[in-house]
């Protein structure tokens, strides 16, 4: 392997064969790099796509009340239904082995006021658990907490666009604010990776919210999250228990398809993984694809490259050279340019796909393509492998050539 | 130098089998230099291809130098050409990316010998042919004949102990002929044992000694008075 006589002679011989060098090198240089640029655009799309779908938190219910369709238990058709603190408790009760967490949520349009900034804002009385649910980032000052609740304090948490519009420049926690002509205090400001609506919102206690509202008990929704580890089936379970659970407490008919309402996000969440799954597959399937390709490329290219040498081989065996030493010679040179142009096609590709960063985000739904290292090595591995096969099995046959029959080859 | 006795050939050709060399008796002292001549099928290089091991025979037996070629692998058959033959063939056979130089090197090469060691030995060949102020010219840019002679230098560079020569000279005008022969005679006149095989009579007349084959057997085995190229040089 080092034998420095033997790495001289494969050195010349790769310095006086350039063009033959450089296809064979060529050849395992484009197959890498159009894996990695393949595949990393794959990956691109893939990112884009759990950007857009996979932003909030996937292990959560949404519960509306609505009218019943059908009459039950002496009560009419056509009642509204309406949920309630008590609604809250009971759920929390009755499925302590499913819920990661519950708030209820209580949307209410009001006009904000900051010194003389005045805009419309939508407000919402909101639990603690809130700010997992909608994946809420905090920046400035806190959340609302649980004393926030049980006191029914005055205090917002604002989101980052309001506090633009309405504050500027200036640091608005602790500030007071109009909302509705109640005056609250700023505890915090928010982000949200959702959009710019996202950030528009203003978060209140639901206690205070019912205060404000004649001191009832009612609430718009109630969003919950449960335990992942229930995993898909499970959530389906739970959906449909909590369904019957709500409507015998609600005394609504169990056929009946309206009265209460639940978006289960685990639905989607199956469907959203289905396809990036799928996304996931052709990603694979174009990588393997292109790998092959640069297999079969690499093979054609020494197949035809030791055809070509078929009389030199046979030269060198006249003159003594042994199989194993044609073989050798053939594998060494083979592997040593795959390696250096496998290398080198592996780090145009990672530079190409680090130059384009984001810059495909906007047009073509392509975000960070990118390789992991060790699935771009394993392919660079493969390739030099499969290359050193292609060489070998044509050497090897080469090798077996009578000298005689290779010089007669004119 | 070189013994043979009794050696049978044959090529299967589908169902029926081609009788090539039909028992040949041939001996060679060493330092002769041989004719083997016979028309095409006459089994001549199928004899060649047996002597340089190139070919295996099926019966009889192949001493070189005392020593019996027999049950040779591909491996021991390159370590005993490398070490024992050395060839010039018709159409010289150089390999055309490396000068003439790398060209007489490489049986060293294969002999382990250092590179330093390798070049300057080639020198000495080369020089020994007249070529050596042509040493890093590649083969495309010499002539036939000193494509030939270049071929000549390598096949000596192993110090073999015996050269076979097939058709040296059947790629080359007559003037050039005679250069090649008049090498090969004064490498004989040091005392190489040299084989040539050939079909032309007066490249014939150059040698000690002329073998006729025709159809697989020895028809004619006669010295002859040997002609000196050097005269028509």
């Amino acid at each position: 392997m080092f034998n420095r006589d033997r790495w001289s002679e494969i050195f010349e011989t790769i310095r006086k064969n350039k063009l033959r060098t450089f296809l064979s090198g060529f050849t395992i240089s484009l197959g890498i790099f159009i894996f990695i640029i393949l595949f990393g655009f794959g990956n691109g799309l893939k990112n884009t796509f759990n950007q857009f779908f996979l932003d909030d938190a996937t292990n959560t219910f949404f519960l509306f009340a609505g009218q019943t369709s059908l009459p039950y238990r002496g009560f009419k058709a056509n009642r509204r239904i309406q949920f309630e603190n008590e609604d809250l408790a009971d759920i929390k009760n009755n499925f302590p082995l499913f819920i990661e967490y519950i708030t209820p949520r209580i949307s209410r349009g009001a006009t904000v006021r900051y010194k003389l900034e005045s805009q419309n804002y939508t407000t919402r009385g909101v639990g603690p658990a809130h700010q997992f649910a909608e994946k809420t980032i905090m920046m400035k000052g806190r959340y609302i907490n649980e004393s926030d609740i049980q006191n029914q304090e005055k205090y917002a948490v604002i989101g980052r666009l309001v506090a633009v519009d309405l504050f500027g420049t200036e640091d608005p926690t602790g500030k007071f604010i109009d909302i509705g002509s109640s005056v609250f205090k700023v505890v915090g400001v928010y982000q949200d990776e959702g959009g710019d609506n996202e950030e528009r919102f203003i978060y209140i206690p639901y206690t205070t919210r019912q205060l404000l509202e004649k001191s009832n008990d009612k609430i718009d929704q109630i969003i919950l999250a449960f335990k992942p580890e229930i995993g898909y089936g499970g959530a389906m379970a739970f959906e449909s228990q909590l369904r019957r659970f709500l409507k015998d407490k609600k005394d609504i008919d169990p056929t009946d398809p309206r009265g209460i309402f639940i978006r289960n996000i685990a639905d989607q969440l199956k469907q959203n993984q289905q396809f990036a799954s799928v996304l996931q597959i052709i990603v694979t399937f174009v990588g393997l694809g292109t790998l092959i390709a640069g297999i079969i490329g690499i093979s054609n290219i020494m197949v035809f490259v030791v055809k070509e040498r078929t009389k030199e081989l046979g030269i060198r065996k006249a003159l003594g050279a042994s199989p194993r030493s044609v073989i050798n010679m053939i594998l060494h040179e083979s592997i040593f340019i795959t390696t250096i142009s496998g290398y080198m096609g592996f780090l145009a590709g990672i530079l190409v796909l680090k130059s384009v960063g984001d810059k495909l985000s906007e047009d073509y739904f392509i975000t960070n393509p990118n390789v992991d290292m060790s699935t771009a090595i394993f392919a660079t591995i493969i390739l030099i492998i499969f290359g050193g096969i292609a060489g070998y099995i044509p050497a090897k046959r080469a090798a077996k050539i009578q000298p005689i029959i290779a010089l007669r080859n004119e | 130098m070189i013994k043979i006795n009794n050696l049978h050939k044959s090529y299967k050709m589908g169902s029926s089998s081609l009788h090539v060399l039909k028992g040949i008796d041939f001996n060679v002292e060493e330092g002769e230099l041989v004719a083997i001549m016979g028309s095409s099928g006459s089994g001549k290089s199928t004899l060649l291809n047996i002597l340089g091991m190139l070919d295996i025979a099926d019966e009889g037996s192949y001493l070189l130098d005392d020593f019996p070629i027999k049950n040779l692998d591909e491996t021991k058959a390159a370590k005993y050409r490398n070490k024992f033959l050395g060839f010039v063939f018709q159409s010289f056979n150089l390999i055309n990316y490396k000068t003439a130089m790398e060209n007489v090197s490489l049986p060293l090469y294969y002999q382990g010998v250092n590179r330093k060691e390798r070049q300057q030995q080639a020198l000495e060949y080369l020089a020994k042919v007249g070529l050596a102020e042509w040493a890093t010219h590649l083969p495309s840019e010499l002539s036939g004949g000193q494509k030939q002679r270049v071929a000549i230098a390598r096949a000596m560079a192993s110090r073999p102990k015996v050269l076979l020569a097939d058709e040296p000279t059947g790629a080359l005008d007559t003037k050039t002929s005679y250069e090649v022969m008049d090498l090969i005679q004064q490498i004989n006149n040091e005392g190489k044992t040299i084989l040539v095989v050939t079909h032309e009579p007066d490249i014939a007349q150059m040698c000690k000694r002329v073998v006729q084959l025709k159809d697989g057997v020895i028809v004619e085995d006669k010295k002859v008075e040997q002609v000196l190229a050097s005269q028509y040089v």
